[in-house]
């Protein structure tokens, strides 16, 4: 139900976000989802990748602080509301999220969310239980 | 005007004599009160009669700041705790602070000195003097009041910081001599412009100043900012705060009270004393001190000294200003910074020691500024900012707490702080002082 998100350290530097993309572009690393947090200083940029062992590997070899967060991601209505639906859930069920963003490409007419939980594994469960359709990792790989 | 004219002006006969009394008396005192400095002579095979010259001194062990660390808090007293005046502590390399004592006859030579240093810089009888050294703890407050009252000057103790106020001041009461730190100096002059006062005008004659190193440059700044004489006072909390040395008016050398204070100019790398007017490090026999009395305590400044008399009158050895240190001591803000000190911070937070490095720099408003760049590793790296941020905010408030600085912490990608020689190159000066 879970699947991998890479999360890497970047200074706040020109051209270290190009670095890393094209890192992992020369090696046929496919980048499904992504999204930066900066502050003043530096940002951590977390991207869902289809290989993701490969990319860590190949960023930690490349001098990047790189890891691995668990998070999940979520097939939402494409429409109006659709999110809203979503999110009620978690309010409802005291579930907290710690952030979000969305996919860069699709597999269905859903949209396609990523979310970092407090407690992953709870909020894994309160999805099941509601009938919200999780991507797994397999899928994302097969993007 | 000279303020204890028979020693600051004795011949060297006279001085030699003096100190070679002094020593004889200090030893034999030292070794019977001292149990840490009785081993220490005792090691080296020095019994208290062996020593009745001056010259002698050489045959003594040295007192290192790790002594006084390793002995923390008691450990080099040489009276009881019930004789013990008053006490200050200034910031050590790790760990324990460097905790001085002071008996009431301690503070009287204290006073003595400070009496000396500000006469020195050309004080007169019926002056005022505003104190803006920071007052508790550091010595540099409290020194120069301790002086002042001495020499009987009305004193203005208005302590450091509170720039408006020490301007206002200054406009309405009008004295004639100000004491701070050079880069406070500098910095009040910018505000003072700020606030419509043109500092050239104002009262201030004679700055004495001290507890951060400073140049030639800066001096000629100061000068021509405010329109005034700029004297350097040398001092460390070790030997007895500030009024160890003093530049007179002629600002060529800082005068050594060498009947007190008895200095040494060694090689650190062989420990011997360098012919004079060679850079070497500069040592201190403390020789009438009784609650803390040193001998040859090791103070890691870099100096030259000059024994020629001086065109002031003044017989008393005179050293230069300080041309670097033995260790990476900085001095940030008057503070004294190791970077061991940030080191054992980030040991606190994270159990291992990521690369850092400190940055000072003294931007245009004139004051210090400190930042630590961090390496992030992957042990405390988080994919959440908040953590990161929490990292960070840890980090600057453990540095507040031991160091008494705010210093400025920004987390950097692996492997981007400069190593040299496989060490990360720990201290980035850019000040140009």
């Amino acid at each position: 139900m879970k699947i991998t998100q890479i999360s890497v350290f970047l200074e706040n530097r020109k051209g270290r976000l190009f670095e890393v993309c094209s890192l992992l572009g020369s090696n046929e690393i496919n980048i499904r989802a992504l999204t930066i947090a900066e502050t003043e200083s530096f940002g951590v940029l977390r991207i869902v990748v289809d290989k993701p062992d490969i990319a860590v590997k190949l960023l930690h070899k490349n001098g990047f602080v790189a890891n691995f967060t668990d998070v999940i991601a979520v097939e939402v209505s494409d429409k109006p509301g659709g999110l809203a639906a979503v999110l009620q859930v978690f309010a409802d069920n005291d579930v907290n999220i710690e952030y979000m963003y969305g996919f860069v490409e699709k597999f269905s007419d859903q949209a396609l969310l990523v979310f970092r939980f407090e407690d992953t594994e709870r909020a894994g469960n309160i999805l099941a239980q509601n009938e919200i359709k999780i991507v797994t990792q397999s899928e994302i790989e097969g993007l | 005007m000279i303020w204890k004219q028979d020693v600051e002006c004795a011949d060297s006969a006279q001085l030699k004599k003096l100190q070679s009394d002094r020593l004889q008396k200090l030893v034999a005192y030292i070794y019977q009160r001292c149990p840490v400095y009785r081993q220490k002579l005792d090691a080296a095979g020095i019994s208290p009669d062996n020593i009745q010259s001056i010259e002698q001194i050489t045959e003594l062990p040295f007192t290192t700041k790790e002594d006084m660390r390793d002995n923390y808090p008691f450990g080099l007293f040489s009276t009881g705790q019930s004789e013990i005046n008053e006490i200050h502590v200034s910031s050590g390399t790790t760990g324990n602070p460097t905790l001085v004592g002071y008996t009431k006859d301690d503070l009287k030579l204290w006073s003595d000195v400070m009496a000396r240093s500000i006469c020195c810089a050309g004080a007169e009888p019926g002056d005022t003097i505003q104190i803006a050294y920071g007052y508790g703890l550091f010595t540099g407050g409290l020194g120069f009041h301790y002086g002042a009252l001495e020499m009987g000057l009305r004193i203005i103790p208005t302590s450091a910081g509170q720039t408006a106020r020490q301007l206002k001041i200054m406009q309405d009461f009008k004295p004639r001599l100000i004491a701070c730190t050079p880069s406070y100096a500098l910095y009040m002059a910018e505000e003072a412009k700020e606030m419509g006062i043109e500092p050239t005008e104002g009262s201030w004659k004679i700055g004495i100043f001290g507890a951060e190193p400073w140049s030639e440059s800066m001096r000629q700044e100061i000068e021509a900012a405010w329109n005034m004489l700029a004297t350097d006072v040398y001092g460390l909390s070790e030997i007895i705060g500030p009024g160890v040395a003093q530049e007179c008016t002629y600002k060529d050398g800082l005068h050594i009270f060498s009947d007190v204070f008895y200095p040494e100019i060694i090689n650190p790398q062989n420990d011997e004393v360098v012919p004079e007017g060679d850079d070497g490090e500069l040592v201190i026999t403390t020789l009438t001190k009784q609650g803390i009395p040193l001998i040859r305590y090791r103070t890691r400044d870099i100096v030259s000294m000059n024994c020629e008399k001086c065109r002031c009158g003044r017989t008393s050895p005179r050293i230069s200003k300080i041309k670097g240190r033995t260790d990476d001591m900085i001095v940030v803000r008057g503070i004294n910074v190791f970077p061991s000190q940030i080191e054992h911070v980030l040991i606190g937070i994270e159990g291992t020691q990521p690369h850092y490095q400190i940055i000072v720099d003294r931007k245009a408003h004139k004051l210090d500024e400190v930042e630590v760049l961090v390496e992030v590793d992957g042990r405390f790296f988080s994919d959440e900012i908040k953590k990161l941020n929490e990292l960070q905010q840890k980090i600057r408030k453990d540095i507040a707490s031991v160091l008494s600085i705010s210093a400025k912490v920004t987390l950097v990608e692996p492997k981007t702080i400069e190593r040299s020689m496989g060490k990360s190159k720990r201290i980035v000066d850019k000040r140009t002082i």
